[in-house]
């Protein structure tokens, strides 16, 4: 009880950052190349005396867009395909005029492009280039003995294989799907002889390979931009000057170098854009400072959101079982809430309105609010359930013994149903706890904080010590939960019942 | 001090009681007994509003025993059950002195009327700070019957307080408990299906069946004058216990 008291009132105090207007706020969209983006215009609106954070790995193109129309996030990294074919597909945009005048009714400003385009090429090996003489996708024609490995949605996609292969009327027969990963190494080892890349990809460079232009200009322009909201120019005119400064600055080999730096060398996003823009990196946290923060995070997500289920589904539980009928409605409710997929209940809960300081929307968003709201949501179940049961399961001599002396209901509740149904409860409340350190982790996907941060970002960089960093503190928190309440169980147990054997 | 009048209740579609009126004195023992399922635990939860009757009337003191005057009834009314009915939860200290706590007696007054009721009941004071899972089902009773009687209550119901006990520690008790009846001098109400406990604890003797009296009196009517050939039957099978309380050689 102490910790969540606490926790509050840190959460109280805490409160909105100081200084002249809110800051600046930079999304990125949970891929290294887009976190890097994000990393370095937040150096450059600090260097530039703006106050600017970066909400790193928000979610996909959806999620990211929304927050920018609602004021979430001012600004963030996009490309100019995915505006056209994805954002506002509906309006058949082509030039970047267009699309900068469809966002502009829409309130939202597009840079210039920054200087790559991050499309889909084919890649060889530079012996099998250099032996048959390929430089475009058109020389690919006079060699139908060639093998093809494309990744599983480059099968699929409009643009994909099928329609590449009617464009430059391809005479390969040997083509089949696979995972990215593998297709990588099957044409390092000579498997297939050639594959679908993205044009930016580290591992372009760390293979070796050689890229085909695309010379009858079969994919479409992922030119990378800036969008931000058309308020910036007026709360932040120097930054938004600085971002126009960063039109044209990154080319294609310096974007797949940068990329090449966190994959491959597994420099950190804040180092490599530190370097970029030749400014001095922000410090980085060590190791016991980042798993204290990690712990503080989750435990905050944890401890919240339990208290406050606690507050609401314990009375819950009393109404269901006092009164039989609203019993039924209340467990099947909270049932029907635990069945609902983790992601899912937080993409649902992002619009309910929620106050907000002046500058943010008024609603729950991305954030540690939203996880709070669903980690509640999941811990009624076990809790409503638990009390339930265990007030049912008192027998009626106990009830009308109490009746009998003169108590009234609610003392008798007080002094003698629930220390009776307290073993019950207390372990519903366990598993509300426990459950709620494992889904904590989940909280990561929209920035919440957590021990899922590490996991995401391991899981994007492949890299397993990061994951480890996020998945064992997560489990031993689970067991230390475990035994917290075995403790607690002494003290909120009764010892007359303690003395019973169990059940 | 307690009456029936013209009561009639249904439990789960069955009718239990099919019109009882009966007049309890003021003072003395009355025990209710029967064949399982002949009501008699019935009519004693309706004495406490533990059950409300479907027709008819329930009185305490002349005055009909309502929603509104229900909890005043309760805290001049006694009761113990089978078991004994304690929180498994206090201990039986806390059991005993509950309502007392709760009424606001201060310390002291609650310690002296912890004092007598441990001479009464013959409970030994180390047991106070017992949980009722450490107890004998015999100090339990005991327990029960302190927590019953805490506040002095007018009215003591007992609901085959005896039946769960073993013979040894079942006879000891009834020794006892016939003493303080007797000490007391309290309007009493005893549920049992064993006539020689009724007859050892009755002043009176309501022989019940199917949800009516069948004939009320003392042991010697019930043997000597049976009303029908049930008070016979009923009597004959368990005669073994009854004449040796019927002809006085007890003890």
């Amino acid at each position: 009880m102490s910790l969540a008291s606490l926790a509050i009132c840190a959460a109280l105090a805490a409160g909105p950052a100081a200084g002249d207007g809110p800051p600046i706020v930079v999304g990125s969209k949970a891929f290294t190349e887009s976190v890097i983006l994000g990393e370095i215009v937040t150096q450059l609106a600090a260097s530039r005396g703006a106050e600017a954070h970066h909400r790193r790995e928000i979610g996909g193109t959806r999620i990211l867009f929304s927050a920018l129309e609602l004021g979430e996030i001012d600004v963030y990294p996009e490309y100019t395909g995915t505006i056209a074919r994805e954002i506002l597909s509906g309006e058949n945009l082509t030039s970047n005029d267009e699309i900068r005048a469809a966002l502009a009714r829409r309130g939202i400003m597009m840079t210039a492009p920054l200087g790559f385009n991050n499309t889909y090429v084919i890649g060889v090996r530079p012996g099998t280039a250099d032996e048959l003489g390929l430089v475009a996708i058109s020389d690919l024609r006079g060699h139908p003995e060639l093998r093809f490995g494309f990744t599983n949605e480059f099968m699929n996609r409009g643009d994909g294989w099928p329609s590449l292969r009617r464009r430059y009327g391809l005479p390969q027969t040997d083509v089949g799907g696979l995972d990215h990963d593998l297709a990588l190494r099957a044409l390092a080892n000579g498997s297939i002889d050639a594959t679908d890349l993205y044009s930016t990809d580290a591992d372009i460079a760390h293979y070796g390979f050689r890229l085909l232009t695309d010379d009858l200009e079969h994919f479409r322009r992922y030119d990378a931009v800036l969008l931000y909201r058309q308020e910036l120019l007026r709360r932040a005119p120097e930054v938004v000057e600085a971002l126009a400064d960063l039109g044209g600055t990154i080319d294609g080999p310096r974007m797949i170098e940068l990329n090449r730096r966190v994959k491959i060398e597994q420099q950190t996003e804040a180092a490599v854009a530190a370097a970029f823009l030749g400014v001095r990196a922000p410090a980085q946290e060590t190791f016991v400072q980042r798993q204290t923060r990690l712990l503080g995070e989750h435990l905050y997500l944890v401890v919240v959101s339990l208290v406050l289920a606690i507050a609401v589904a314990v009375p819950l539980g009393i109404v269901a079982a006092r009164r039989p009928r609203a019993g039924q409605v209340i467990l099947a409710v909270v049932g029907i809430i635990f069945t609902i997929p983790a992601l899912a209940l937080l993409v649902l809960l992002m619009p309910v309105p929620w106050p907000r300081e002046p500058g943010r929307p008024d609603i729950l968003g991305i954030g540690r609010e939203t996880a709070i709201a669903a980690l509640f949501l999941y811990s009624l179940l076990p809790i409503v359930r638990n009390t339930h049961a265990g007030l049912k399961s008192i027998d009626l001599a106990t009830r009308e013994s109490a009746a009998a002396l003169g108590l009234s209901a609610w003392s008798t509740l007080i002094r003698i149903e629930m220390p009776l149904a307290a073993r019950t409860i207390l372990a519903g409340i366990k598993t509300a706890a426990v459950i709620n350190v494992g889904f904590a982790t989940l909280a990561a996907f929209i920035r919440a904080g957590g021990y899922g941060q590490p996991i995401l970002t391991g899981l994007r960089l492949n890299r397993l010590d990061l994951i480890l960093e996020g998945a064992v503190p997560a489990a031993i928190l689970a067991v230390l939960t475990q035994v917290l309440f075995e403790l607690a169980e002494r003290a909120v147990v009764p010892r007359g019942l303690r003395l019973q054997l169990p059940g | 001090m307690l009456r029936f009048d013209g009561v009639h209740k249904s439990l789960g579609g069955d009718e239990i009681i099919r019109g009882v009126d009966l007049a309890i004195e003021a003072g003395r023992t009355t025990v209710l007994i029967g064949p399982s399922g002949c009501g008699k635990s019935t009519l004693l939860r309706m004495l406490l509003r533990l059950l409300t009757p479907d027709a008819g009337r329930v009185l305490f003191d002349g005055e009909p025993i309502t929603e509104r005057t229900m909890r005043a009834v309760r805290l001049r009314t006694g009761y113990v059950i089978q078991d004994g009915g304690l929180f498994p939860h206090l201990t039986a200290r806390a059991n005993a002195a509950l309502m007392a706590r709760h009424l606001g007696w201060d310390r002291d007054r609650i310690a002296a009327r912890l004092d007598e009721l441990l001479s009464l009941t013959a409970f030994p004071r180390d047991g106070l700070d017992r949980y009722p899972v450490q107890l004998s089902g015999g100090q339990r009773q005991r327990v029960a019957l302190m927590r019953a009687l805490m506040l002095d209550p007018d009215v003591l119901l007992l609901d085959e307080p005896l039946a769960a006990l073993d013979p040894m520690i079942r006879f000891d008790l009834q020794r006892d408990l016939r003493a303080i009846f007797r000490e007391l001098g309290k309007t009493t109400v005893l549920v049992t299906h064993d006539l020689g406990e009724a007859a050892w604890f009755g002043d009176r003797i309501v022989l019940l069946r199917d949800g009516r009296i069948v004939q009320s009196g003392s042991i010697r009517d019930l043997t000597e004058q049976p009303a029908e050939p049930f008070v016979r039957r009923f009597v004959t099978a368990q005669r073994s216990h009854a004449v040796d309380a019927a002809t006085g050689s007890e003890e």
